[in-house]
């Protein structure tokens, strides 16, 4: 996901400090990998010179950051075309899992055995997510949806590509 | 990690499992449902049947339920051998220590949400005022207070499935039978109905053995087993 246009959109809200744009970022987006303060200041700094927020003059007192920020019309431009383009539907048509089961087929290795070692992966990481869910907060619950629903796609398709094992060898192999 | 056709829970100290099939061979006539299928499950764990349609899950569990015998193989419940009991002994075993809930609740539509959950506790000679008080105990524990004179025609998808949950557990069994508890419902209602469900066979110590299709549903079981072609394909082991 793009951070400046993350900080963006939070700076949309209303004229913020490094700091709380951080804050929030972390807080809502961060999930455990929160930004670095490096990271924040040289995006705004790059937002600035590229005229998407402002900087105010530093206001007097001490810390590292006195500077409020705010967004230009540009800026707002800016999120209003992101918020409004879809994200693209990825189609993942050379996955590793993919890649990882014609090999396993061509080398005369068990394709069934790597998948049924793959579910079990994605099994365990349903159930994290599965407690997650129940015992976070409404965004950690949303966000592990977003996973589990991902999940259960490749498990899907695990289940799918077990079931055509036989007539994909005979396609990819002599 | 994972294990073999034959091994699967094999590892688990023998006291710790509640249930087992051993080598399960099943046909239906001509068509064989289960080839050697071996699992177990310990003492207060949920465990998760997986596998496509037709693979024989559903006849797995029902195995293990003494509901059908198999044709080789042995299935232990307690210790004990079951494939070999009379109809009687294994009707009253299911009866008294054991629950179920299915995907489409088969509740009496007739009788009242009260009358529903209580009716294991009757079928076991549970005097009634008894079986009813323990009955109501569960409409607040599974979101249904207020409901407990509401016939089970008049009810929800998600309020009948918690009625049917209810019901599977209200004999305080030691092991739970569920049959795509969730598979008539929405994403949702189904999560709540799960949630609950992991809920009290926690506060119980019951061992589920849940079938499902649904990895979401899966996720909430300790461990699943894959069942394809009438066999354990994989499973993993309690750590």
């Amino acid at each position: 996901m793009s951070v400046s246009l993350a900080l963006l959109g939070l700076l949309e809200r209303e004229p913020s400090h490094g700091y709380d744009l951080k804050r929030d970022y972390d807080t809502f987006f961060g999930r455990g990998k929160p930004l670095p303060f490096g990271q924040v200041y040289a995006t705004l700094a790059r937002l600035a010179r590229d005229g998407r927020v402002i900087a105010a003059e530093a206001e007097p007192g001490a810390g590292p950051d006195r500077k409020r920020y705010v967004i230009t019309e540009q800026g707002v431009s800016d999120i209003e075309t992101w918020l409004a383009t879809p994200v693209d539907a990825e189609p993942h048509l050379q996955t590793v899992l993919f890649v990882k089961v014609v090999l396993a087929l061509m080398s005369g290795r068990s394709a069934e055995a790597y998948l049924d070692a793959q579910r079990a992966a994605h099994m365990r990481r349903m159930r994290e997510l599965a407690e997650l869910k129940r015992t976070g907060t409404l965004v950690d619950a949303l966000l592990a949806d977003h996973g589990m629903f991902h999940l259960e796609a490749d498990l899907r398709w695990i289940e799918l590509t077990s079931a055509r094992l036989g007539a994909l060898a005979k396609v990819v192999t002599p | 990690m994972s294990t073999s056709s034959s091994s699967a829970g094999s590892d688990q100290p023998a006291a710790a499992r509640v249930l087992e099939a051993r080598e399960v061979s099943l046909s239906f006539g001509q068509t064989p449902a289960l080839r050697g299928a071996s699992m177990s499950v310990a003492t207060g764990e949920i465990l998760a049947v997986m596998g496509p349609s037709g693979s024989g899950k559903s006849t797995l569990l029902h195995c293990l339920a003494g509901i059908l015998l198999p044709d080789t193989g042995e299935i232990r419940f307690a210790g004990r051998r079951i494939d070999y009991l009379g109809e009687n002994v294994r009707t009253g075993m299911r009866r008294d220590r054991f629950g179920f809930v299915f995907q489409f609740g088969q509740l009496v539509p007739e009788l009242s949400v009260e009358e529903n959950i209580a009716l294991p506790l009757l079928l076991k000679g549970t005097r009634r005022a008894d079986a009813v008080s323990r009955a109501r105990g569960w409409l607040e524990r599974l979101d249904l207070a207020g409901l407990e004179r509401r016939r089970c025609g008049e009810l929800s998808g998600g309020q009948a499935q918690r009625v049917a949950l209810a019901r599977g557990l209200v004999t305080d069994p030691e092991v739970l039978f569920a049959d795509e508890p969730t598979g008539s419902l929405d994403s949702l209602t189904g999560e709540r109905v799960m949630d609950l469900l992991v809920v009290a066979a926690r506060e119980q110590n019951t061992s589920v053995v849940l079938v499902t299709h649904d990895p979401r549903v899966a996720a909430y079981a300790d461990r699943e087993i894959m069942v394809r072609d009438g066999k354990v394909t994989s499973g993993e082991l309690i750590p």
